[in-house]
Parts: C-alpha cells; sequence; structure tokens
C-alpha cells in the first residue's frame, strides 16, 4: 500500500485479515481441524475515534482486538498501525510501536498479577518500553497516570487482591495508559463490573479519551453501550464483519437482519422485547462453516443463494456496509 | 492469597500442625548443633571404644549413663548417631528436592509455558522417568558406582550420588505441578497484558507465571523431602547408601538390624523411631500446607 | 394469605469463634400466585443469599438466624429435611446461572429428567419418558425425542438452559425461582430464554422469583421489583412505578447510571464509590456514604422500609430531576 501521511490515514487497518487456531488432536491423528476465528476482517479505524467491534460469544471481535495487538499472529492478511505493517515486524522493531497500543481487559480480577503491587504493575511497562526514562522519571510518571486516572497515590504499595472490581480496572486502566499510547484496545472493560460501578469506568474512559486524543478500539457485546461511547459500529458474527456503520446510523437503521436480531434482543426498560416466543437459534461450528452466509441458519430473510454464496461487504446509500445479499 | 498474619494464625490454631511443627523443629536442630550437643562424635574413631559396644540404654541393666539409648556393635553411642544422622538424611532430603525442583520447576514451566511439540516431548520424558521407579534407577546406579570405584571413594561421594540420583529421577513430579499450574496460569489475562508490552517469553515466564505456580510446589516440596528421605533410608538399608561409618538413619537402621533376634534392639528401633517422627512431621505439614494455601478450601476468608 | 410469605429474612455466617455477620438483614416479600417478581442487586447484596435461604439451602457455616418463610401457610424452615425435599424442586424449582453445574455431565438429559420426576411421583418408565418430551417440546427444543439420549456438554449453551427449564417445569412447580439464568448467554440467546420463561409462566400460572443485576431483564419480564442493597431491601413495588419513579436514591442512581438514557457521549451518572462489603457495613443507613442526599439523620440510624422505600428523604418525582444537576460527584 502507499504509505498515507500520519495524520491523515487511519491509524489502525486491517486488510483481509485471517486468524485460524489449530484444535488440540491426539498426535498420530491425520486430521488437522481448524477453528475459523477471523475470515477476510478489513476495519480502519481513525484517529479520535471509539470504533466498536459488537457480536456475540465466538464472533472473533476479541481475536481482532489481540491480533492487532500482536497477541495472536494472523494466518493472512496484514495489519498497519499508522501505515506501517506491523503484523510481521520482529520484536526489536515492533518494540517502538508497542508503546503507542495498549490494552485494557475484560476481567480486572485476572489481568493484574496477584503477586505484584500496584506500583510493579504499572512500571514494568514503562521500564520495558521507555528505557530512556531514570527512575525518578518513571516514578513520576506511574504517579501521574495513577492519579488521571482516579486511582490514590497511596494504592501503590498494595496488592491487588485489596482492592475492589471497580478499583482494579482503574488501576488496569493506568497500566494502559502509562506508555502515553495513542491507540487502545478495551475487550469488555466493564463486563465483569457491578452496574454501579460501569458507569464509573464508562466515564473515565470518555474522560481520558478526550484529554489525551485517544483512539478505542471498544470490543463488546452491549448494544447500549455502544449507543452511548461508540462513533462507528462493526458488527461481527463468526468471524465475520456483517455490517459496519457510524453508531447513529446502526440504531437508526439497522441493516442486516443479524444486526436487527441484535437490536432486539436488547432488554429495555420499556419492555416488549421479550413478548413473542423466539425458536432457538445456534451458532453454526466455526471448524466447519457452512459455504454461504454465516448467518443464513437464523435468518429470516435467507434464501438459496445465501446458503451457496458466502456475502461480501458492501456499500449501501445510506453509508453503510453490509455483508448481506439481500439488505438495502 | 494468604497474608503472612493469616498463615501464623491458621498455623497456630491447629494442634496437628503445631505438634508436627515442633517435632520438626526439634529434630532440625538436634541435628544442626549435633556438633556441639551429642555426648560423643561417632566420626571419630578415637572416641570409639570396642570395649562399649552393645551396651543397652542407660535404665535397663548394664546400661552406662555415657550412652543414654545404648551403643551400637562399634561403641558408638545410638543417641549420637542419631543426631548426626538425621543431619545426613536431612541434608539428603533437601539436597535432593532442590536438585529436583530446579530440574522440574525449569522442564515444567518451559513445557506449560511452550506448550505443542516441547510440551508433548518434555511430557513424555517425564512418563518414561515415572514408569521407572526411583529405588530401581537408583539401585542399578549406586550398584556400579560402587563396583567401580573403591570403598573410600564411594564414601566421600555417596551423598552427592545420593542427593543427584533421588533429585534427577524425581524431577516429573515437580514438572507436572509446575505444568499444570502454568497451563492455568498463562490464559489469565495478566500475562496477556505483560505479552502486549513485548516482555520477552524468559521474562513472562519467570517474572509473571512462575510467582504464582509457587504454592502448590510449596506443598510438595514438603512432601517430597519426606520421600527422599524415605528413599535414601531404603537405600541405605539395602546397603547401597550411606556407609556404615558416616551413617545416615537408613544405615543405623540396617547396622542394627541384624542384632534385633538377639535382642539389641535398640540399635535399630530408637533409630527408626526418629525416621518416622521426621517423615511423619513432614507429610502432616504438607497435608496441613495443602489446605492452608488451597483457595478452594478457604472460600470466603479473604 | 399470599403463597409465598418471605418474613424479616436474617442469615448469619459466623466470624471468628463468637461473632456473625448477616448477609441478608431482614427481607420481607410476598408473593401470590403466577405473580413475577424481580429482586435486583449488584454482587454481595444478598440476592442469591435470599434464594437459597427461601428453599432452607443455607450451607454450612451459614444459617437463617430469624425470620419465617411461608408456603401456603406452612413455614419451610421449620420442616425437616424429608418433608422441605417434597417442597424443593417439586412445588418450587430453582434455575441456576451456569446450566453446567446444575446438569450432571456424565447422565443422558432423559436420565436426569427421569430421576427429578421420579424423586416426586410414583410414574411408568413409559408415562416418564413421554412426560419428558413434552417438556422438551414445550421449551421449544428441536428433534426433542433424539435429545434424550443426548448428554449435556453435547447443547449449546442456549439449549442446555432450556433442558434446565425443562427439569423445573417437570413437576408443574407454584414457584421458580431462576438465579440470574441468562448471565452466562449471549444476549440473542438470553433474549430467547427470557421469553421462553415469560410465557411459560403466563401459560402456567407460574409464580417467578427473577434474581438478576440486569434492570432491563426485570422491566422486561417482572411485575414486581424489589432492589437490594448490602443484605436489605431498599425498594420495592410494582416494577413499572419503580423504573419510571424510583424513590430511593440508589434505585434511581442505578436506573440514571444506564447508558441508554443518556445522550450520546455525555457524562453518564455515577453512583460513587461502591456497596461495601457486608463485614464492614457503615453506620447509619448503608447507602448514605454514596448518596447524594444524605442529611446528618442518615448517618445516625438506619431507616425501615416504609411504603416500600427505605429512606430518610425518598425522592419524588421533583427531587430525582434535582440530581441531574448534581451528577459531578467525586469517585
Amino acid at each position: 500500500m502507499s504509505t498515507p501521511s500520519v495524520n491523515s490515514g487511519p491509524i489502525v487497518e486491517t486488510k483481509g485479515v485471517e486468524v485460524r487456531f489449530p484444535l488440540p488432536t491426539h498426535f498420530l491423528s491425520r486430521e488437522k481441524p481448524v477453528l475459523h476465528a477471523l475470515n477476510t476482517v478489513n476495519v480502519s479505524i481513525m484517529p479520535g475515534e471509539s470504533f466498536c467491534v459488537v457480536g456475540e460469544s465466538g464472533c472473533g471481535k476479541t481475536t481482532l482486538g489481540r491480533s492487532i495487538l500482536g497477541l495472536n499472529s494472523p494466518t493472512a492478511g496484514e495489519i498497519y498501525f499508522r501505515g506501517q505493517r506491523i503484523d510481521q515486524m520482529d520484536e526489536a522493531t515492533r518494540k517502538p510501536v508497542r508503546r503507542d497500543m495498549q490494552m485494557v481487559f475484560q476481567n480486572p480480577y485476572a489481568s493484574l498479577n496477584p503477586r505484584r503491587n500496584v506500583f510493579e504493575t504499572l512500571a514494568e511497562p514503562v521500564r520495558h518500553l521507555m528505557p530512556e526514562l531514570s527512575a525518578n522519571e518513571a516514578r513520576t510518571r506511574v504517579e501521574q497516570v495513577l492519579s488521571e486516572t482516579g486511582c490514590d497515590p497511596s494504592w501503590q504499595r498494595r496488592l491487588p487482591h485489596e482492592f475492589s472490581g471497580g478499583q482494579r480496572q482503574r488501576i488496569a486502566i493506568a497500566r494502559a495508559l502509562v506508555t502515553n499510547p495513542a491507540f487502545v484496545v478495551a475487550d469488555e472493560p466493564i463486563s465483569a463490573l457491578d452496574v454501579s460501578i460501569q458507569a464509573q469506568i464508562l466515564n473515565l474512559l470518555t474522560e481520558l479519551q478526550q484529554e489525551r486524543g485517544l483512539t478505542y478500539l471498544f470490543i463488546t457485546h452491549d448494544l447500549s453501550v455502544v449507543q452511548h461511547f461508540g462513533t462507528r459500529v462493526a458488527v461481527m458474527y463468526l468471524g465475520q464483519v456483517m455490517e459496519l456503520a457510524s453508531a447513529e446510523t446502526i440504531f437508526a437503521e439497522p441493516k442486516h437482519p443479524y444486526t436487527q436480531l441484535l437490536l432486539e434482543a436488547i432488554p429495555k426498560l420499556e419492555g416488549g422485547s421479550f413478548d413473542k416466543p423466539r425458536q432457538p437459534g445456534e451458532l453454526p461450528d466455526p471448524v466447519n462453516l457452512p459455504k454461504g452466509c454465516p448467518f443464513a441458519a437464523r435468518c429470516h430473510m435467507a434464501q438459496d443463494r445465501c446458503r451457496q454464496e458466502r456475502p461480501q461487504l458492501r456499500g449501501l446509500p445510506n453509508g453503510t456496509e453490509v455483508a448481506c445479499h439481500f439488505a438495502e | 492469597m494468604i497474608t503472612w498474619q493469616g498463615f501464623l494464625k491458621r498455623f497456630f490454631g491447629d494442634p496437628v500442625a503445631i505438634g508436627a511443627g515442633i517435632v520438626l523443629l526439634v529434630l532440625v536442630l538436634m541435628a544442626v548443633l549435633a556438633p556441639l550437643i551429642a555426648p560423643q562424635n561417632p566420626y571419630d574413631l578415637l572416641q570409639l571404644d570396642i570395649m562399649d559396644s552393645e551396651m543397652p540404654p542407660s535404665w535397663k541393666p548394664g546400661g552406662d549413663e555415657r550412652f543414654l539409648l545404648g551403643t551400637d556393635a562399634q561403641g558408638r553411642g545410638v543417641l549420637s548417631t542419631i543426631m548426626y544422622g538425621t543431619g545426613i538424611s536431612l541434608i539428603i532430603g533437601i539436597g535432593a528436592v532442590v536438585v529436583q525442583a530446579v530440574l522440574g520447576i525449569t522442564l515444567g514451566l518451559i513445557a506449560g509455558y511452550k506448550g505443542g511439540w516441547i510440551d508433548s516431548f518434555l511430557m513424555r520424558l517425564a512418563d518414561i522417568q515415572m514408569s521407572l521407579s526411583t529405588l530401581m534407577i537408583a539401585i542399578i546406579v549406586l550398584a556400579l558406582f560402587q563396583a567401580a570405584f573403591d570403598a573410600n571413594i564411594y564414601a566421600d561421594y555417596a551423598i552427592f550420588m545420593l542427593i543427584i540420583i533421588i533429585g534427577v529421577a524425581e524431577w516429573p513430579k515437580f514438572a507436572r505441578t509446575v505444568r499444570s499450574s502454568v497451563l492455568g496460569e498463562k490464559n489469565k489475562e495478566y500475562v496477556d497484558a505483560a505479552r502486549v508490552i513485548g516482555l520477552p517469553a524468559r521474562k513472562v515466564m519467570w517474572g509473571h507465571i512462575l510467582p504464582n505456580t509457587l504454592t502448590p510446589v510449596l506443598v510438595i516440596s514438603t512432601i517430597q523431602v519426606a520421600e527422599a528421605i524415605m528413599t535414601e533410608a531404603a537405600l541405605s538399608f539395602l546397603g547401597l547408601g550411606m556407609p556404615v561409618d558416616r551413617p545416615s538413619l537408613g544405615s543405623l537402621i540396617r547396622s542394627g538390624f541384624e542384632f534385633v533376634f538377639s535382642g539389641q534392639y535398640w540399635i535399630t528401633f530408637y533409630p527408626a523411631l526418629v525416621l518416622i517422627a521426621l517423615v511423619l512431621a513432614l507429610n502432616l505439614l504438607g497435608d496441613w500446607l495443602r489446605d492452608v494455601l488451597n483457595p478452594k478450601l478457604r472460600r470466603g476468608e479473604d | 394469605m399470599a403463597m409465598l410469605e418471605v418474613k424479616d429474612l436474617h442469615v448469619a455466617f459466623p466470624r471468628g469463634k463468637h461473632d456473625e455477620v448477616e448477609a441478608l438483614r431482614g427481607v420481607s416479600l410476598t408473593l401470590e400466585k403466577g405473580e413475577r417478581l424481580g429482586v435486583v442487586g449488584e454482587s454481595g447484596a444478598g440476592k442469591s443469599m435470599l434464594a437459597f435461604a427461601i428453599l432452607n439451602l443455607i450451607a454450612e457455616p451459614g444459617r437463617v438466624s430469624h425470620g419465617t418463610v411461608k408456603f401456603n401457610g406452612e413455614n419451610l424452615l421449620d420442616l425437616k429435611e424429608r418433608q422441605i425435599r417434597d417442597i424443593r424442586g417439586n412445588r418450587i424449582s430453582m434455575i441456576f446461572q451456569d446450566p453446567m453445574v446444575t446438569l450432571n455431565p456424565v447422565l443422558s438429559i432423559g436420565v436426569q429428567m427421569m430421576e427429578t420426576l421420579r424423586a416426586h411421583r410414583k410414574i411408568s418408565d413409559k408415562e416418564a419418558r413421554a412426560l419428558c418430551i413434552a417438556k422438551l417440546k414445550e421449551v421449544a427444543i428441536p428433534s426433542a425425542e433424539s435429545r434424550l439420549d443426548a448428554y449435556p456438554h453435547e447443547l449449546s449453551g442456549g439449549l442446555r438452559q432450556r433442558v434446565v427449564i425443562a427439569i423445573a417445569l417437570l413437576t408443574d412447580p407454584e414457584i421458580i425461582i431462576a438465579d440470574e439464568p441468562t448471565t452466562a448467554l449471549d444476549v440473542t440467546i438470553q433474549a430467547e430464554i427470557m421469553a421462553l420463561i415469560l410465557k411459560l409462566c403466563r401459560e402456567k400460572d407460574v409464580a417467578l422469583i427473577l434474581i438478576t443485576h440486569d434492570l432491563g431483564v426485570v422491566a422486561e419480564v417482572t411485575e414486581k421489583l424489589m432492589i437490594m442493597y448490602a443484605g436489605k431491601c431498599v425498594e420495592t413495588g410494582p416494577t413499572r412505578q419503580i423504573i419510571d419513579t424510583p424513590r430511593h436514591p440508589y434505585a434511581s442512581g442505578l436506573l440514571k447510571a444506564l447508558p441508554q438514557h443518556a445522550g450520546r457521549g455525555t457524562r453518564l451518572y455515577q453512583i460513587p464509590g461502591s456497596m461495601p462489603p457486608i463485614t464492614n457495613l457503615p453506620k447509619g443507613c448503608t447507602y448514605h456514604p454514596r448518596c447524594d442526599f444524605a442529611t446528618q439523620r442518615c448517618h445516625g440510624g438506619e431507616p425501615d422500609l416504609v411504603n416500600g422505600v427505605a429512606c430518610y428523604n425518598p425522592l419524588t418525582s421533583d427531587s430525582a430531576n434535582r440530581t441531574e444537576t448534581k451528577t459531578e460527584a467525586e469517585t
């Protein structure tokens, strides 16, 4: 690709990314089954966005985030960060890039090493990725980021088990921000938290974005969060992007039948979502993917073509991109 | 996670733990301080007098108050030999466990973290090692060693040989324990967080994962010390362990065994009693540690 | 008289040798035939404890230290284990969060269903099998006959939870207690399962106690609502009324904190701090450290539940709006 200038182009771009996981088999068996976690995913995330990836478990949304950060290596396709291809970089060249890309995990009870105190947890990324900082500068940096994320400086010498879920998630956010990244993958950062804490964390993420001009890749299963938080949304199903649109558009005019199903399924305070009975819907087996559209089995509009031919993302007049033969 | 205060509180709340702890402490102190407190030095041939041999304990008729627990066939005081012997048994037990732990933790960590063929290879190796009984390996190696070198060299190096043989033969226990905890830990998000910043595998393994797998390692270490002491005792009893002039508890039991039927039971009986007490105390402490450190049995306390 | 009447239920756990902490601190509720009650609270609020206490299932070393649970006039807490087994799983069924825990992985679905049935009914093999198939069909499990021989791991999460519901319905219970029945499931599957539970409760006139943390779900499914905080009920009443005009500041805060209520990009209302652990409750009203409306009185004593709300300064529709301006609370 031609290298676009750093400012105008997308901050993160994936081109035809595929991730396959070989399934464990007996070492003598001939079959080598693979799980298709991601199938030709193309997304480009612009600087300053809150790009949301929505889908149910097994749809590949977490795999996408992890691939961008290099926690999974794509089996095919390319990943770019500020125009630079990063998926095949060796560790030495990648190091300066890592400083700019960080991650906040879902479960604050597992994402902090239980045997390290808060200071050690936060100082590690600084020491490793910013070796030019002196010990004193590193300490100042840790303290500063802690106070920005609403953590008390006195927490530094304490261990994770002394904190509540919300406090831990703040610490995890502080760790992600300590190297001053431009891009943060937030993988379901509030779904493990209690309702009254979720709003605190969402507000914190919004504030930090405004202060630091962060770009988020926000992974979630909860569309109501997307509605509040996201600028653009990719709806994923079985490793594929089914619909890609701005947050307003997707709630106003959902095009893909799967997006419509997701929106209907949200429990609403006004009621009425659960009144009509639904037939059980099943995900197809991600090991033996169907030939056609992965959603065809649950789709009310499915026709023969859907079972034969896999739809690709195509643009609609309202700016939405949708992977469906019949959506319009 | 359990704090030190919580740990001590649990310890002092459990009579079995206190009992086992006291027995172990007394035996360890006895072994460490043996050169200072033992009535004789059984290694010093000048202090031995063959006239003193096979004396019964001091409270029995014919007993001598110099030898509280009687003497053996060479005139060594049983009490003194037990004190020194406990030390040798403990050195072998702990030394063997250090060897086991170093080998087992390293290989287990690599197998668990790297996975794939390295894991399969190391674990099959462990399976093979486990299918050969420790005693059998030890008997073969020590018999060859004894045959190849003369008795003096054997006596000098027997302790190292025992440590290495028992250590090498039992590494799979550590490797398996560590590997299974690594498998549990390596998918946790804190490991991913370390990988996101590009930390090399070596640092992730030793710096992040290993400290979180040490709980079960601590538990099996205790029990493995007991096991190593037993193995050493068995080998010595078969005449393949420590030589008679630098006796461990096992060789003491052996040296007295031939006299049991002629009535001089004390030469075997008291070392055996100490051996049982030592092994039992270690096992009880190991079980207690497992209960205390196992979070599943400790729900709702932290 | 109500079908189920819980009065002043306390559950205590020992702390140290002589001390006790209360996980449930005096909860009362009534349930009529066919009524659907939602119990909402954060983790640790005692909502699951309530379900277990109703069925006298509190595990050692915990105990029900006070209160009564009257089911059709009979106090369940006085019954012997043998007698209560006749009610538990028979006239009051339970559905848990994780179907893999409820279902035994080594027994086929059919065997487990028939076992449940036989425990409570004298019934022939043939009849039992027919009844099981009928129940599986009722919960819309495709090809019910063949699923009877399937093992739990062969089913998807959604189907498993359907099986659990089928088992809960086998004995035609009068009450179903569902403890977070859809928390482990995906959004679309949750909608399926909740729609199913709702339909079955309506058709069969079964009462439901739905325990969840999700206000959206209770708004969809239940008629009556109880909001729990730190082992107590802070507000109870008709679901619609609480959702529309909450009176307890906690209930109001929870509702306002939902992202669907706020405009895009705006700041969400946030309740500061987090719920205190039961071992360390603040003096006075347990919510006062997080409350925007706390007065001197709230520091002193704990308010009782009066007219469905446990608050000295319950919100009116006016004061609820007033908080909008006060949202910038410290964390």
